[in-house]
């Protein structure tokens, strides 16, 4: 390129340089926004904008099979807060939530601390925790199932071989609790426990040397110098986990072995925020728009909510150097 | 006080605190405890697809393989018996999960490349921007969405499930932490010189240096794509599902569930990730665990 330049009489040379230095300055002026305009452009059509018109979908009566809607105002919500259904779909969501969320995030860590001493065989073992994380939420609420059958469940046998009679886990309340929550902790526990690990092994030394100078032991050193130190790591999980907890849906969803829709049992004792947000809208023959809408919005207000106080919670863990 | 003891204290600190590190017999009873509890789930899900619907119901259970896999998977692609088309929707999932796969990888590489490396006015911002878009439940966003579709007239086609997914936020924030850490300036800079314009900069040095980072990326997107469910069930009908889609479908069929067939469905479906991740599985721990670090 810069052969033929050279070769060019001077003053052609020159207004052809100037045209270059004009388009690359064109160039790296507008190329960046073009670069990022992809995921904006797209992020704005099918994420942003459908969050933002549910809110006003939640102001109409809209319903799929109706050709018009009409603005009722608040009518939704305030129907919304006096339908014990949805009532119960909060407590069963939270309940559920709770029991998944904190024993698996403890675990994380147990497995974690353990996962960061010199092992053997260390990529087999970190490979096989993270097993589950591959498998669909599909296959796990069905695997699940089956294990925990009535009848000729797996779970109940092993109860039997103890001397606990059969448990009708889908029936009771707190049972499908406790099924679900295993199904849950099953499948995320490996991975977070691979965060904590990554965080952990970016700990330096010396603070553990200067805590066992101390006279600190290994459990010590567990509470007082790991834990605090990745607590960044610990708001994170805690933050992603109740984000995705209480949109729970697939395993509740297929937790009957034969499906009746999405009230989450005969009694709805295990049906979720977002199951009865699918019911309304497109799982029977209401098509109930607007009040799904509201349904959403209000599940939007809760996970912004207990993420936050999350948030305050966990940043209360004393910091490495207090 | 003299020397010698001072440094014998020394050594058995050091030791101490190397057996603290080292693994004993019971590190490796309880990680083998919880191989095999993170294992066993998914071999039983073969052990049920392998036998005779009636035989599950066996006192105690059987806890070996029967030689039924091959009858059973008949019986799934067979259109006939089975209400789904389980064929159609396993190349439906791979086409989906491809394109997705595709454009999350390369408009978060384009994207990230212009966040790492590229001076531009509201650059910071619309970065935050970009991980503040990470937090939000897009998901709640179904009714509208659904209207959308509806709209476009994509109402049980691919597309509804392709086009709400080909950017990720996270997949920009994982590129511009990777390109910033491992395409140095130098290296664009002459580029730059040599007369490439940013568009050639990207093709010819930045893509090339993302290919691990890439790999990890699409693996996860692939994986995420394959096992998404609450979306396709609302957009698909079984007659054009996802597989994700189709093994609920079987699973809703009967009265009285056959778990021989649901099962052989569900062991299918997981088998083209189960076999990307004993080959790959290395890599995308280390990804996890990279991406925690720098997240």
């Amino acid at each position: 390129m810069s052969d033929g330049a050279a070769a060019a009489p001077a003053h052609v040379a020159r207004r052809r340089s100037a045209t270059r230095r004009r388009l690359r300055r064109l160039d790296a002026k507008v190329s960046p926004y073009l670069y990022i305009a992809p995921f904006f452009i797209l992020f704005a059509i099918f994420g942003i904008f459908p969050l933002l018109y549910t809110a006003w979908v939640s102001l109409t009566d809209r319903n799929l099979l109706a050709p018009t809607s009409n603005f009722i105002g608040l009518q939704n919500y305030s129907e919304l807060l006096q339908d014990s259904y949805f009532w119960n779909a909060v407590v069963n969501t939270l309940g559920i939530w709770v029991l998944s969320t904190i024993p698996q995030l403890v675990l994380a860590l147990v497995i974690a601390h353990v996962l960061n001493r010199s092992l053997r065989v260390r990529t087999f073992f970190r490979m096989s925790i993270l097993l589950p994380q591959v498998t669909s939420l599909v296959a796990v609420a069905l695997i699940f199932t089956q294990l925990f059958g009535y009848r000729y469940g797996l779970v109940n046998y092993l109860l039997n071989q103890v001397g606990i009679e059969n448990v009708n886990w889908e029936a009771g309340r707190i049972s499908s609790w406790v099924a679900l929550s295993t199904m849950i902790t099953w499948r995320w526990v490996g991975y977070n426990a691979l965060l904590y690990l990554a965080a952990m092994q970016s700990i330096p030394d010396e603070l553990y040397e200067a805590s066992a100078v101390d006279g600190a032991r290994s459990w010590r050193q567990f509470i007082h110098v790991t834990v605090p130190m990745i607590r960044p790591t610990i708001i994170f999980t805690v933050i992603i986990s109740t984000i995705g907890g209480l949109q729970l849906f697939t395993e509740p969803f297929l937790f009957q072995p034969v499906k009746s829709g999405s009230t989450g049992g005969s009694g709805r004792q295990y049906q979720t925020v977002a199951m009865y947000l699918y019911e309304k809208a497109f799982g029977g023959t209401q098509f109930d728009f607007g009040y799904a809408a509201a349904i959403a919005w209000c599940l939007f207000l809760l996970i912004a909510v207990i993420s936050f106080v999350n948030y305050l919670l966990v940043r209360r863990i004393r910091s490495a150097d207090s | 006080m003299t020397a010698i003891p001072y440094r014998a204290r020394a050594a058995t600190r050091s030791r101490r605190r190397r057996n603290y590190r080292r693994g004993g017999v019971w590190t490796y009873v309880f990680l083998l405890l919880l191989t095999a509890f993170s294992i066993f789930p998914l071999y039983w899900s073969f052990v049920v697809a392998s036998h005779d619907n009636s035989a599950l119901g066996a006192y105690p259970p059987v806890l070996t393989p029967g030689g039924n896999f091959r009858d059973n998977v008949d019986r799934l692609f067979n259109a006939g018996i089975v209400n789904v088309d389980f064929a159609k929707a396993l190349i439906n999932s791979a086409i989906v999960a491809s394109v997705v796969t595709l454009s999350v990888v390369f408009f978060s590489a384009l994207a990230g490349f212009a966040f790492a490396k590229l001076d531009f006015r509201g650059r910071k911002m619309l970065f935050v921007v970009v991980i503040a878009t990470i937090i939000v439940p897009v998901q709640l966003g179904v009714i509208p969405l659904y209207i959308q579709m509806n709209h476009f007239g994509w109402i049980n086609h691919l597309q509804a499930v392709i086009a709400p997914f080909l950017v990720s936020a996270f997949g920009v924030f994982l590129m511009r932490q990777y390109i910033s850490g491992a395409v140095p300036n130098e290296l664009i800079d002459a580029a730059r010189v040599d007369g490439c314009h940013t568009l050639r900069v990207f093709w010819h040095v930045v893509l090339p240096a993302v290919r691990p980072i890439a790999a990890v990326l699409g693996l996860l997107t692939f994986m995420n794509t394959w096992n998404d469910f609450f979306w396709p069930l609302i957009v698909l009908t079984p007659h054009n599902p996802t597989v994700q889609v189709a093994v609920s479908t079987l699973a809703g069929a009967a009265y009285v569930p056959d778990y021989a067939l649901i099962l052989t469905g569900t062991f299918v479906s997981i088998l083209p990730l189960l076999a990307v991740f004993l080959v790959l599985g290395k890599q995308i721990v280390g990804g996890i665990m990279k991406g925690a670090v720098k997240g």
